[in-house]
């Protein structure tokens, strides 16, 4: 054991006064990985949220409890139904935005275990069978150097079920809702693994929640190799 | 990315043709050694971006096929990105070995638990299996003449003399510090030198910690070496792959480089970060050629710096005077009390007070240094009541250049600071307090940065600099001392006028 490892907030590299105390060796609580003050600018989705995408819903924006999103996904025959339930953990705010573009795309892999201490509550909250990352392209993967969904589930103590793999196109970041949308399937079922999944309970895991186009097409690929329910997990909406 | 180890020389695993036993860079004890091939003939494109440089793959818009090529005839090596020491590691590229600043992740670019530096993270991360890629062929020649440098100014006496010494430093291959006080007019000592270096087809650089330094000097050189490319290096600039004969960046951007320059210039030494941070000074050691010059220039040497100047362990040159040939404003100490306890019942120490009043009626311009941000906060209103349009300004305002506009443009009649205006900022015609001058941010040498604001321009070479304190420190002294020095000697040398 590496009793000073981390003394530093993993997000800010400001000092942590938590390090190694009596306290965390003999009771063996969770050591902090964050400080307070960056804890502070993670905004959790709080309040009257949309059932199905846990958007925060605003009065213009709502029909009970659904966000204009949601609905305009339900009342499309192709998707309505597919994705149970979406749980995200934070807003994509400045904030979130700067640390997940370092986390993927500078490849500062060790900021997952910043949200381990949210991701393992949130999980230990749901019930499912196979913990599913949504995968990236082999090209895209290798650019990486890391999945960063997968990077998020192993940081968190948690046991990742890779079931899909995905075609290598354009990033998505860089398309409008329509093109996302209305895009093709680029999502595979690994074939060795579809009598896994018949009838199981299957919960998505991604980073950002954005339109909810990634997660249904991977519910869509799972659904039609048996799958029973899909839920997701998010870090941010 | 993963490597064969063949016959002398190293074959990246997605060139392989063949299975064979691959391993990561930093697992490969003996890197070999390619001669170069004179006959070989380089892609000038990967030569002009790559020569004095280390890059990482990732930066390199060509195929790998031609850039093993180009390795296997000798024009460029692959180094370790990291090197593993059992259980400690150190980043080749910016020199970090601090355990905190490194952290591992189960790599699909080579199958393994890889390290990672965290440092210098932003610049495109190095891991264990990284390869730093650098130039070791032929360099691309650029015009050299005689008569590079276009400039109409004349030197002072001081500066004529550093100006000589700079050059003979850049001759001799040497290291030279330059201590200029505030207002001697570094920039114009280094011309000669710049210019001598560049006739000789050598490459210069001037490094400097901050972007605002680089936009500044970046025209000015330009101007005077009108026919040299000169590239201008900052975050985010657009410079970034641009070869040229002088280069004008951050010390951070340093980090790119390898073995580029004959001369490099570090301005401002003192300054944060390059003082603090070992990362940067290895920026410049790794930049440099293994045979080149490096001149320091600051106005305010650290106090190891200044012993090993007396002791003669450090070549350096002084401009102890002004251009203006008048003599430097020497602070002023003044006992203020507690102001600190003063200000947390809503009020000021009278003699400040005073002190500004008096500059709001005879409309003289005036900055307050202060040490923190809070405390600044509470003062500003209660300096308000002398004065409805007094601001405050400090790193984090968003309004940071439109208040310094304003004093410039005499619109503030008085400005309160932390120690952001310490240094690079020049407005003609001001005063200057320090208001809690103990406080520990005050260094010697922000102390000396902090007076050197007054009595700039030739037109108002004078100036009133006012320490007030609740006890006077160390640093205090060090710095009334350091200038009331600088005086003497410029007196001595005959640098001043009456």
């Amino acid at each position: 054991m590496n009793w000073f490892a981390f003394e530093h907030c993993l997000f800010c590299h400001g000092e942590l006064k938590t390090a190694a105390s009596w306290r965390s060796v003999f009771l063996k609580t969770e050591r902090e990985y964050i400080c307070g003050g960056c804890k502070n600018r993670l905004e959790p989705l709080k309040g009257d949220t949309c059932r199905i995408c846990s958007k925060v819903l605003e009065a213009e924006f709502r029909k009970g409890n659904l966000c204009y999103d949601c609905i305009r996904w339900e009342e499309n025959p192709h998707w309505s139904g597919l994705l149970t339930q979406n749980i995200s953990l934070y807003h994509y705010n400045d904030f979130l935005k700067e640390i997940i573009a370092r986390f993927k795309y500078r490849g500062d892999y060790v900021l997952a275990r910043g949200f381990k201490p949210d991701i393992a509550s949130a999980v230990k909250s749901m019930l499912f069978d196979c913990l599913v990352p949504i995968p990236l392209s082999p090209e895209r993967q290798y650019e990486r150097g890391f999945n960063q969904t997968e990077a998020l589930i192993l940081e968190s103590g948690l046991q990742p079920t890779p079931l899909l793999s995905r075609i290598h196109t354009e990033k998505q970041s860089k398309k409008s809702r329509t093109d996302r949308i209305h895009l093709s399937q680029v999502f595979q079922m690994i074939p060795e693994k579809i009598p896994d999944i018949n009838g199981k309970t299957i919960l998505l895991f991604d980073d950002i929640y954005t339109t909810g186009s990634t997660l249904r097409h991977a519910a869509k690929i799972l659904k039609e190799n048996g799958a029973g329910s899909i839920y997701s997990l998010t870090l941010a909406r | 990315m993963r490597f064969a180890l063949q016959t002398n020389k190293l074959v990246p695993a997605p060139l392989l043709l063949t299975s064979q036993d691959t391993l990561s860079i930093s697992k490969i004890t003996h890197l070999p050694v390619i001669p170069g091939n004179s006959s070989f003939v380089c892609n000038p494109e990967l030569q002009k971006l790559l020569s004095g440089k280390q890059l990482l793959l990732d930066d390199l818009p060509f195929p790998l096929e031609e850039i093993q090529n180009h390795y296997e005839n000798g024009m460029l090596s692959y180094r370790k990105g990291i090197e593993t020491n059992g259980s400690t590691h150190e980043c080749l590229r910016c020199g970090t070995k601090d355990p905190n600043w490194f952290a591992s992740f189960p790599c699909s670019r080579c199958g393994e638990p890889c390290v990672y530096c965290r440092q210098c993270l932003m610049m495109g991360r190095v891991s264990s299996c990284t390869p730093l890629i650098s130039w070791t062929g032929p360099v691309p020649a650029h015009e050299h003449s005689k008569n590079l440098l276009q400039w109409e100014g004349s030197l002072s006496e001081g500066q004529s003399e550093a100006s000589r010494r700079v050059v003979h430093a850049i001759d001799e291959k040497k290291e030279l510090l330059l201590w200029a006080v505030c207002g001697a007019g570094k920039t114009e000592v280094l011309f000669k030198g710049i210019e001598h270096s560049l006739a000789q087809g050598g490459r210069v650089c001037i490094a400097t910690p901050r972007t605002d330094v680089v936009l500044e000097l970046t025209p000015r050189l330009k101007a005077v070496f009108p026919h040299i490319e000169v590239a201008s290096l900052y975050g985010g600039s657009e410079d970034r792959h641009k070869y040229a004969p002088l280069t004008i960046s951050t010390t951070h951007q340093l980090l790119r480089f390898y073995r580029a320059f004959d001369t490099v210039i570090v301005d401002e030494v003192d300054a944060f970060p390059y003082s603090v941070d070992e990362t940067l000074k290895y920026a410049v050691q790794q930049a440099r050629k293994p045979d080149s010059s490096l001149i320091y220039l600051t106005a305010t040497p650290s106090r190891k710096w200044q012993r090993d100047c007396r002791l003669g362990k450090r070549d350096y040159v002084t401009i102890p005077a002004r251009y203006h040939r008048r003599p430097l404003p020497v602070p002023k100490f003044v006992w203020c009390g507690n102001w600190e306890k003063q200000l947390s019942k809503g009020r000021l120490p009278e003699n400040i007070l005073r002190w500004a009043r008096q500059r709001l009626n005879e409309g003289k311009q005036a900055l307050i240094f202060t040490p923190k941000i809070a405390s600044m906060d509470k003062m500003l209103p209660l300096f308000r009541k002398l004065h409805p349009d007094i601001e405050a300004v400090h790193a984090e305002d968003p309004e940071r250049k439109e208040k310094v506009m304003k004093m410039r443009s005499k619109e503030v009649p008085l400005l309160l600071t932390t120690t952001i205006l310490e240094r690079g900022v020049t407005f003609p015609n001001i005063d200057v307090a320090v208001l809690g001058a103990e406080d520990r941010i005050f260094t010697e040498s922000a102390l000396v940065q902090i007076s050197g604001r007054v009595g700039r321009s030739a037109q108002f070479p004078t100036g009133d600099i006012t320490f007030f304190h609740y006890g006077k420190t160390e640093e205090m002294l060090q710095a009334k001392k350091q200038i009331v020095a600088m005086n003497k000697e410029a007196e001595t040398r005959g640098l001043i006028d009456g």
